[in-house]
């Protein structure tokens, strides 16, 4: 708009433009459909499983790409997970004191970390799956959620490395291997799922306004600080000091339910008395809601994802 | 036209189509920062009022494409020939009229897929799969897209990270890519200006095969010569309107002696006509 153009000649032969109706026939009569129209939701599904080679492929390359530049490798992918839980010890252990009374505080505190930074960036990875891949969403056909559902698959796997450096802490602070280990996969299943469901949530949100990519990071920060990450619910709600309402909201909140339920599978010393009631119905109702809701918000708005 | 038209099919029929960009926080009038808040605040204002800007980037466009034709897009910059793409593409929406396409139109824009941080190898996989390739034909046409982009001919670069590669490199391993696969509808956006001589040779015999797979390609260029080698019809684009459609060489005399006559300095003369 902003060259300026001396003004083009009038076409000598104007282009032959049948009129609008018979346009419309043809391309009825050629059953050609209507470019870029949003798909039904089984269709939806249907094509988002075609692609989930690329879903995977893409969030591999995402890890991998994370760190190629550095010299020591994929190496920061169990430096970074530790450093951070290094820090809150410092922090919270030493410092603040909050291990008084919390038995084996480290791996309660490496558990916490661990599987609320899984929430945290995924969700944080999720607002920004849309506006920060512009470029992607503007050339290539695929459907939107697989870049959501990618960025989430990328933080799981980035986990998974955290789990490893995990196993090797617990066993160092003489944690016994247990039967109770092996749930922590439905766990880690329906944390996955929540995560999906918020970031698709995020995604539309922040496609709209990225604004919203400013202002995660408090929104989270305060989250994390009630979650019971590098302190102990339960705990608190020994004290009486606090009306009951707020404890109960405080074990119920998704983050708190999947902490939890993480330490109470790994740590043997934390024991099914310290999960708020009905845990696994608020972890399986958390992941429903969140999965399902956030997947089909977000595809009400697929056709507009990209949009100048 | 519309005669022989019925025993021909139609691949993208554009019906009337507008395309509007609204650009935020253009700063008019009143402090950018308010009306960002404001707009936010209340959506149904009206767009002037809230510093949202309209560009009109294509006005009422309507031309039926048919299986086999390579189409060629001209026109100075800015007057929409991508806009009208990325819409054919499904990928932009549009105000008013309708696109309606036979398959899946696709933009060769798989370098958005691409990271350079990895290896060509890699971006070879994650190029074919956004692209809606499974990955056992990624696997069978590896060895093929490689040869064609020729990065190995100097030697073992496709294991070696895309951000050590040229511009010219990165651009055939790009369109090495998006050409592997069989498309019903190619839209290819000055693909063809980067890489050397003989890669470009090689680029326009993969369009006209492309064509003979029953497809139908789009080409923008600014290149009136590679738009004469592959195209047998054009569209030229002049402020969103089209200006003209018809046979290559008719609408390349009008549109050189546009751009020749009115401003020589905007950018390199076009060259001459080559016969034949």
């Amino acid at each position: 708009m902003s060259q300026v153009l001396h003004t083009p000649p009038q076409a000598p032969a104007p282009a032959p433009t049948p009129a609008a109706d018979d346009l419309a026939a043809l391309a009825a009569r050629h059953g050609l459909s209507v470019s870029g129209a949003r798909p039904s939701l089984p269709e939806y599904v249907r094509q988002l499983w075609a692609r989930r080679h690329f879903i995977t492929a893409f969030a591999t390359a995402k890890l991998t790409a994370q760190y190629s530049q550095a010299k020591l490798g994929q190496v920061w992918q169990v430096m970074t997970p530790l450093l951070n839980a290094a820090v809150y010890y410092f922090i919270f252990g030493v410092l603040l004191g909050t291990k008084h009374g919390v038995p084996d505080y480290i791996p309660f505190l490496v558990t916490g970390v661990f599987i609320w930074t899984f929430t945290q960036s995924s969700i944080m990875a999720g607002t920004r799956a849309i506006s920060g891949n512009l470029g992607l969403v503007r050339a290539l056909h695929f459907p939107r959620a697989a870049l959501p559902l990618s960025f989430c698959l990328q933080q799981l796997q980035q986990l998974l490395f955290s789990m490893g450096a995990l196993v090797v802490i617990l066993l160092c602070f003489g944690v016994p291997v247990g039967v109770s280990w092996l749930l922590a996969l439905p766990a880690l299943f329906l944390q996955f799922t929540f995560n999906a469901g918020v970031s698709m949530v995020m995604a539309r949100m922040g496609a709209k306004t990225p604004d919203i990519a400013q202002l995660m990071p408090f929104v989270l920060r305060t989250w994390m600080y009630v979650s019971g990450v590098m302190w102990s619910i339960d705990k608190l709600a020994q004290k009486d000091s606090l009306p009951q309402v707020v404890t109960v909201a405080l074990a119920a909140n998704p983050a708190a339910v999947y902490i939890d339920l993480m330490r109470f599978a790994l740590i043997d010393s934390f024991h099914a008395s310290q999960l708020p009631a009905h845990v696994w119905a608020l972890a399986v109702g958390w992941a429903l809601v969140a999965g399902v809701g956030g997947f089909i918000y977000f595809w009400k708005a697929e056709e507009t994802y990209g949009r100048g | 036209m519309a005669d022989i038209a019925n025993d021909r099919i139609p691949t993208v029929v554009a019906d009337g189509v507008d395309i509007v960009y609204r650009v935020n926080g253009t700063g008019a009038g009143r402090g950018s920062a308010t009306a960002a808040l404001n707009r936010m605040l209340r959506r149904k204002q009206t767009e002037k009022a809230s510093g949202v800007r309209r560009v009109h980037a294509v006005k009422n466009v309507s031309f039926v494409a048919y299986r086999g034709e390579a189409i060629g897009l001209i026109g100075t910059n800015g007057s929409g020939k991508s806009t009208l793409l990325k819409a054919v593409a499904g990928l932009l929406p549009v105000e008013n009229g309708r696109i309606y396409t036979g398959g899946q139109p696709s933009l060769l824009g798989v370098n958005a897929a691409m990271m350079n941080d990895l290896t060509g190898e890699r971006n070879v996989h994650l190029g074919g799969l956004a692209m809606g390739m499974s990955r056992e034909q990624v696997r069978d046409r590896y060895q093929e897209i490689v040869d064609f982009s020729g990065i190995n001919e100097k030697g073992d670069f496709i294991t070696l990270p895309m951000r050590t590669y040229s511009s010219g490199m990165a651009a055939r391993l790009r369109f090495s890519i998006a050409a592997a696969k069989d498309h019903d509808v190619l839209l290819i956006d000055e693909a063809l200006a980067t890489g050397d001589r003989s890669f470009q040779k090689r680029s326009e015999d993969r369009i006209r095969e492309l064509r003979k797979h029953a497809g139908t390609v789009f080409l923008v260029s600014h290149n009136n010569k590679s738009i004469r080698d592959t195209c047998d019809r054009v569209l030229w684009l002049e402020r969103g309107e089209l200006l003209m459609d018809g046979p290559t060489e008719d609408v390349l005399k009008e549109y050189e002696a546009f751009t020749g006559d009115k401003s020589p300095k905007a950018k390199p003369k076009p060259k001459v006509p080559v016969s034949s």
